[in-house]
């Protein structure tokens, strides 16, 4: 008794100490529907993640925990058994058991357009044990099981049964089991959220102490920041890298920030004879694709200053990358360390490869997706000009440039990449293109090494964590020692809060209201 | 009259047959907007499949030609980024949007009609030459940079105003509205002021223009040869005479407010139509730019049809049947 008593006299304190009990969150993107199962988008399943719970859930280093499911392990390598929390309740009172599981992963390929799919396509065969006991078959050995289901958000099958997304948004069918309940979506405007009482994690100290918790779209930069220091939000995300000093000089606001999984790096086509864009410096095809040298791919990459881009561009909000995954995620191999800046070294490769003049090139990149994604490919321009490389910048609306790159269209492209595991954030960028075994979506280099290729395919088989990790470390050193594509930096995500509040940052990049507290 | 209607209506389907296409292939052009909305985790199967799913592999004739098929029964397909059917969204944001145009064209000609009447019928005192000077700054300025200052100066500085978004709204016959609560009226000042800023410097200069030359004319003088009071010739004789180029201006204005809103509902953050097509562009989601640009399309013939009506009553030498 005394044990249950604590956590509830904790939870009355923090609800004492915070300003009333309502949090207002600026968000900087649009969240397009409230259904769980439509768009794989970070607002979206934002939202998702407050309502709704999935079998497993990631802390703030992106690594996966328990979630409605207390533990699973493989029973065979083709077998997953997941055993669910007891005394979870929906929103509405009824118990969830392995039914609404089963109803969930069935619903993914049920929605019109949903996306969700992707992470179910793999499970062949559903079997209830009991009702807190589920088997979940695969037809050839899959270690990414449990991972898939991070994404896969469980639904009330009492309420979803029948539902279209219009009802989830009207919130009739938008019963989960998460820290909030749902009151209103106002599209383009606000969700607003109310505290789920009876949470299941609240002894673990994960409920919010939030009555009420109401989500603001504010997309515009400058106005969000205006509504924080205005006092009508008590916190907002992605705080844009200038503001970054002012908000640091203002007493009444702090920062929150931590390494995020986006990684952004360069494609550099290694398959046609002739990469879109690159001629020699007068302007003439050149005889070979000088992207296939090794010593021209590590040029490129030697040329780069990253310290100066993550210091001076981006304001401290990024760290140098060595890795497609950055640090805190599985399968980063911390023994790789990020090229340094050497024009010298990169000019000697460069000749040594036969390039002594180097080479025009036109260089894409997006300019509304990532963190000053325009300035950085100027400034590499610049920086590629000093090791005799012309680059001439190609800056694209996003919604241009991604239809673009998977046609093939740029021989030097900037991409940005966010996966809480090394061995998909290969298995999509720089594994051998195969659609037959679905590697390589968006490896634009066309890079193929069977190597990495071997490597990846054991470690997805391998139900053993710590095997699949060591794989995965191998597979990323051996296509970075290869410098398959070049990496430039790991964004780093800034919250800004009022004080006394404050956020406990997360490599997802999510904006959970749970976990603001006031300190 | 009724012949006039009835050609402005069959011209107005051209137009929107002319639109469709243009937009079509234009999006169609740009890219595919399964790449921005994919979900990375997908492999190559996938993608394709919801490429598929949505006939965006099909020939760009074939796809036009099925839309128009689905819009001739008043279905414009769903929406790719909401998953719910365009029409009923941009119906669902289309309030919020006429709610800010109303009030920024009402703030525009309430002050701009007689602040103009003051400039010309007094266009060398002080208060005149501030008019106009003042009319100038609101031409010259952009939007973008105004809406910032109106947050900076009245949110952050003063903090008398909020800064975005709509607030609480009121059921009026069903359609939520801003201007019955004070608190929705307070949040519907600054991007309302916003937005008329541009019109209000317009309707200033073309009030004083048209002031400025119904005095020159003779029925004026004849007026006031005749006697009439100072403020008779002026509501009257002056007035209603000046109001028919700005009655043609607020009908057009009107339409483009509703057009151009797009900025000041994206500065702040106001659920309007304005914003759902920015935000519909950055994905590509034809069904809502199409759905948005028949609607626009469908409400600046039927503004420029009750302008036409309206000139006939301010001026009764204009006869719409001989109109061509």
């Amino acid at each position: 008794m005394l044990l249950l008593r604590i956590p509830l006299a904790a939870a009355i304190l923090w609800i004492c100490v915070a300003q009333g009990a309502e949090l207002r969150i600026g968000l900087a993107a649009d969240v397009t529907s409230m259904d769980p199962h439509f768009l794989n988008l970070q607002p979206n399943v934002n939202i998702s993640w407050h309502v709704f719970d999935a079998l497993t859930h990631v802390n703030e280093d992106a690594r996966l925990i328990p979630g409605l499911a207390d533990s699973w392990r493989a029973i065979d390598p083709t077998t997953w058994e997941f055993r669910l929390r007891r005394g979870v309740k929906f929103h509405d009172g009824t118990d969830l058991t392995a039914e609404d599981v089963v109803f969930s992963i069935e619903r993914t390929f049920l929605v019109p357009n949903g996306q969700f799919r992707t992470f179910t396509q793999r499970i062949v065969g559903k079997r209830i044990v009991d009702a807190h006991t589920l088997r979940l078959t695969t037809a050839t050995p899959y270690a990414m099981v449990p991972y898939d289901l991070n994404s896969v958000h469980i639904v009330s099958r009492k309420a979803a049964t029948g539902a279209r997304p219009e009802d989830f948004d009207s919130g009739k069918a938008m019963i989960g089991s998460g820290p909030f309940r749902f009151v209103r979506f106002a599209r383009g405007d606000r969700v607003e959220l109310a505290r789920n009482d009876h949470y299941w994690g609240n002894s673990s100290q994960k409920s919010g102490a939030w009555e009420k918790v109401v989500f603001r779209i504010v997309p515009t930069d400058p106005a969000r920041l205006a509504g924080l220091l205005s006092g009508e939000l008590d916190a907002i995300e992605q705080v844009p890298t200038v503001d970054l000093p002012r908000i640091r000089r203002d007493s009444r606001l702090q920062i929150a920030q931590k390494v995020s999984w986006r990684t952004i790096f360069f494609h550099l086509d290694q398959r046609s004879a002739t990469p879109p864009g690159l001629a020699d410096k007068s302007g003439r095809p050149l005889a070979r694709n000088p992207f296939r040298d090794v010593r021209v791919r590590q040029a490129l990459s030697k040329a780069i200053n990253r310290q100066a881009i993550a210091e001076r561009l981006m304001d401290g909000a990024a760290l140098p990358a060595s890795n497609l995954v950055s640090p805190p995620v599985f399968g980063h191999a911390s023994d790789l360390k990020p090229e340094a800046y050497d024009p010298d070294g990169a000019r000697r490769l460069l000749a040594e490869a036969g390039y002594p003049d180097g080479f025009a090139l036109v260089l894409a990149s997006p300019n509304n997706r990532y963190v000053n994604d325009e300035q950085i490919a100027q400034a590499i321009a610049q920086m590629l000009a000093r090791i005799g490389v012309r680059a001439r910048v190609e800056a694209l609306p996003i919604s241009a440039y991604l239809t673009k790159g998977r046609n093939a269209e740029f021989g030097f492209a900037m991409l940005g990449w966010g996966s809480f595991s090394g061995d998909l954030a290969l298995r999509s960028l720089v594994a051998a293109v195969n659609s037959d075994k679905g590697f390589g979506a968006f490896n634009w280099s066309h890079y193929s090494n069977p190597r990495v290729d071997e490597l990846l395919e054991r470690a997805f088989a391998s139900v053993d964590e710590k095997q699949r990790e060591a794989l995965a470390r191998d597979a990323m050193r051996l296509a970075m020692r290869d410098h398959a594509v070049i990496p430039l930096h790991h964004q780093i995500t800034t919250w800004a809060t009022r004080k006394p509040l404050a956020y406990a940052p997360r490599t997802d990049e999510f904006t959970f209201a749970h976990h603001f507290r006031p300190q | 009259m009724l012949s006039h209607i009835v050609r402005r209506v069959l011209q107005s389907f051209a137009v929107l047959g002319v639109m469709s296409l243009l937009v079509f292939t234009g999006v169609y052009a740009i890219g595919n907007p399964i790449d921005i909305l994919v979900n990375p985790h997908s492999d190559q199967k996938e993608i394709a499949r919801a490429i598929a799913a949505l006939g965006l592999d099909r020939p760009l004739l074939e796809q036009y030609f099925g839309f128009i098929k689905h819009a001739a029964t008043g279905d414009l397909g769903r929406s790719f980024a909401f998953n719910v059917p365009a029409i009923g969204l941009i119906l669902e944001r289309m309030p919020a949007t006429l709610e800010l145009a109303t009030a920024a064209m009402l703030i525009a000609v309430l002050l701009g009609i007689p602040l103009g009447l003051w400039a010309g019928l007094k266009p060398d005192s002080a208060a005149g030459k501030t008019i106009m000077a003042g009319s100038i700054l609101g031409f010259s300025l952009p939007t973008f940079w105004v809406g910032l200052m109106l947050i900076m100066v009245f949110s952050v500085w003063l903090g008398v105003l909020p800064t975005s978004g709509r607030g609480p709204t009121t059921n009026l016959l069903g359609v939520p509205v801003s201007f019955l609560s004070l608190e929705g009226l307070r949040h519907l000042i600054l991007p309302a002021v916003n937005l008329a800023l541009f019109n209000l410097a317009l309707i200033i200069r073309l009030t004083r223009t048209a002031t400025r030359e119904a005095l020159q004319q003779d029925y004026v003088r004849f007026a006031r040869a005749k006697g009439l009071t100072e403020n008779r010739i002026v509501g009257v004789h002056v007035l209603k005479n000046a109001l028919v180029p700005i009655v043609t201006v607020v009908g057009v204005e009107f339409g483009s407010v509703i057009a151009f809103a797009v900025v000041t509902e994206s500065i702040f953050a106001w659920p309007g139509m304005g914003k759902l097509l920015i935000d519909s562009i950055n994905v590509l989601d034809r069904p809502v730019i199409v759905g948005y640009l028949c609607i626009v399309v469908t409400l600046f013939i039927a503004i420029n049809l009750l302008v036409d009506l309206a000139y006939s009553w301010l001026d009764p030498r204009v006869r719409l049947g001989e109109a061509r």
